[in-house]
């Protein structure tokens, strides 16, 4: 008799960790970066080397000026973000939940979202200052829209039999909001402020170029009219750092609020 | 209470906004504190009765009412949903504690009566468990569990023990009828099993298949509380052979329908 032990078949599309290959990939190009800095074939003055702008760095952070900056790009930021996710989860809700609300919602997000919110920087300016509160609102605009469109999308996929079973052991409407729709809008919801945290460092990057004498824009933006192409690169590293800090910390929140789906 | 459901009938639109007519004209009674069993054939309305007398859908033609006073502080209805309905961002408690919070106990209450019931359909162990780490006939279980823990007056079961395996499937039979006869609520029960129709229930309503239609209300006359050996009794045995008469002939008008 021959004997034929069964195969895994899913193994082709089994996704494993790599984690090796994730550290060498980033370790990869940050050497052959030096590498080529090192050569001499490249200026200074257009690549500085990555060792440079790490000593560039410490030296901002001792004088304090890289805590400025950043405190005041983080302040923007988050007050932007946060009171975008609040309004565009809140109006989401509501346009998905309420029928009116969705007559009167869906053809203004409709409208008003392909419009680049940075277009809008001006009129904010007109509007609220030069100050804080419109760099503020232009970051809160471009993390409105995503969030709300996302949040409308999870609720409206709200599953009919759960909604039923909750209005069947008693729920009201605001039970029902709170018990099935929310829960069932969470992935799309996470989904929208990973997408938002992306838009927001674009658009404060670009609303700090454009009128401000503080934050991480304006420091790169300075730094390349005083010909500082290491403090550029300091500026250009931070907005790495902060991109990759901001996700890491939605997936963090993501598997405490979403417990059923981690796996096993 | 009693459940009057009087000349009902509900047709739905399909996609193309044609009409499906999935009952016509059905009337029966429930008495208080009765079990009733529905059978019928696969699609004849069964559920659709059921989410009618649950209140979750309208029908479109006849009426539904409750007669009796509603014993203070439980719900009219609970319903144990033939695809479980369980949330899957709830845990095992919190699943079977979500028609308790409707009614506004303390936590401690809620925590208490809801641990009751796990560990009655025999999910002790697993509160903390989210439903898609659980078998098929756990989520049933649980799905039981959620509708028992209310007391409702008057108990909606969709084919609650479906997915269980033969003696679980006894066990949880026995169960129900024991906390039926302690509770003294009126359950109204459709099945696909024709034995286990007989078995537990005082009347059983026979569905042709679609457009259901009553085509018979078979009264079982075996003493209570019931006994696995009455399934050797002439009164189970007839009942059986009733039911399953009439079923058959519907089953086999459906084929030659199929094969003209
Ligand atoms: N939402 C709906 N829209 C259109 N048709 C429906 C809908 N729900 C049910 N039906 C149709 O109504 C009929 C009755 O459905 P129902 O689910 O009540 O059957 P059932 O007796 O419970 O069947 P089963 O024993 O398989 O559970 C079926 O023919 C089905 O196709
Ligand atoms: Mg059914």
């Amino acid at each position: 008799m021959t004997r034929l032990a069964v195969p895994d078949r899913t193994r082709a599309l089994a996704r494993r960790e790599h984690r090796v290959a994730r550290v060498l990939g980033l370790l990869a190009l940050v050497v052959a970066w030096e590498a080529v800095t090192r050569t001499g074939w490249v200026p200074a003055l257009f690549l500085p080397s990555p060792l440079g702008v790490l000593a560039a760095g410490a030296e901002m952070l001792g004088t304090g000026e890289l805590a400025v900056h950043l405190a005041t790009s983080l302040r923007r930021i988050v007050l932007g973000f946060g009171l975008g996710a609040l309004g565009g989860v809140s109006v989401g809700v509501a346009v998905g939940v309420f029928s009116l609300a969705e007559a009167i919602g869906n053809p203004l997000i409709a409208a008003t979202f392909p419009i680049p919110k940075i277009a809008l920087l001006p009129l904010l300016i007109l509007w609220l200052g030069i100050g804080e509160a419109s760099k503020v609102a232009v970051i809160m605009l471009g993390v409105f829209f995503p969030m709300a469109i996302n949040t409308y999308t999870g609720v409206r996929q709200a599953d009919p039999l759960l909604i039923r079973a909750a209005v069947s052991f008693g729920a009201g409407r605001w039970s029902v909001i709170r018990k099935v729709m929310l829960p069932s809008a969470l992935p799309m919801i996470f989904a929208g402020l990973k997408l938002g945290a992306g838009t927001s460092l674009l658009l404060l990057v670009a609303a700090e170029m454009i009128a401000a004498n503080s934050g991480i824009g304006f420091l790169i933006l300075n730094a390349q009219n005083l010909m500082e192409t290491t403090k550029l690169m300091v500026g250009i590293v931070l907005l790495s750092l902060l991109g990759l800090a901001s996700h890491w910390l939605l997936v963090r929140l993501e598997r405490v609020a979403l417990p059923w789906r981690a796996q096993a | 209470m009693r459940v009057l459901v009087d000349d009902v009938s509900k047709v739905y639109a399909d996609r193309g906004g044609h009409p499906v007519e999935a009952l016509a004209g059905v009337t029966f009674t429930v008495e208080a504190e009765e079990l009733v069993a529905v059978v019928g054939p696969s699609g004849c309305g069964k559920s659709t009765l059921l989410n009618m007398v649950a209140g979750l859908l309208p029908p479109s033609a006849g009426s539904i009412a409750f007669e009796g006073a509603l014993p203070p502080g439980r719900p009219p209805t609970a319903m144990v949903f033939q695809e479980f309905a369980l949330f899957p961002w709830r845990t095992v408690q919190a699943n079977v504690e979500l028609g308790l919070e409707e009614t506004g106990g303390p936590a401690g209450e809620r925590h208490a009566v809801a641990r009751r019931f796990i560990d009655l359909t025999g999910l002790g162990g697993f509160e903390r468990k989210y439903p898609h780490q659980l078998s098929g006939g756990m989520r049933q279980r649980v799905g039981i569990a959620r509708a028992l823990a209310v007391d409702p007056a008057v108990l909606l079961m969709d084919e609650p023990f479906s997915a269980l395996d033969a003696q679980t499937r006894q066990l949880m039979q026995e169960e129900l009828l024991a906390i039926w006869e302690r509770t003294r609520k009126t359950i109204l029960y459709v099945t696909h099993n024709i034995h286990e129709a007989v078995w537990m229930a005082d009347r059983v309503v026979v569905l042709s298949r679609r457009p259901g239609r009553v085509l018979d209300i078979v009264p079982i006359e075996l003493k209570r509380p019931r006994m696995e050996a009455m399934a050797a009794e002439p009164a189970f045995l007839q009942a059986v052979e009733r039911i399953w008469a009439l079923i058959k002939s519907q089953a086999r008008e459906a084929l030659q329908e199929g094969a003209a």
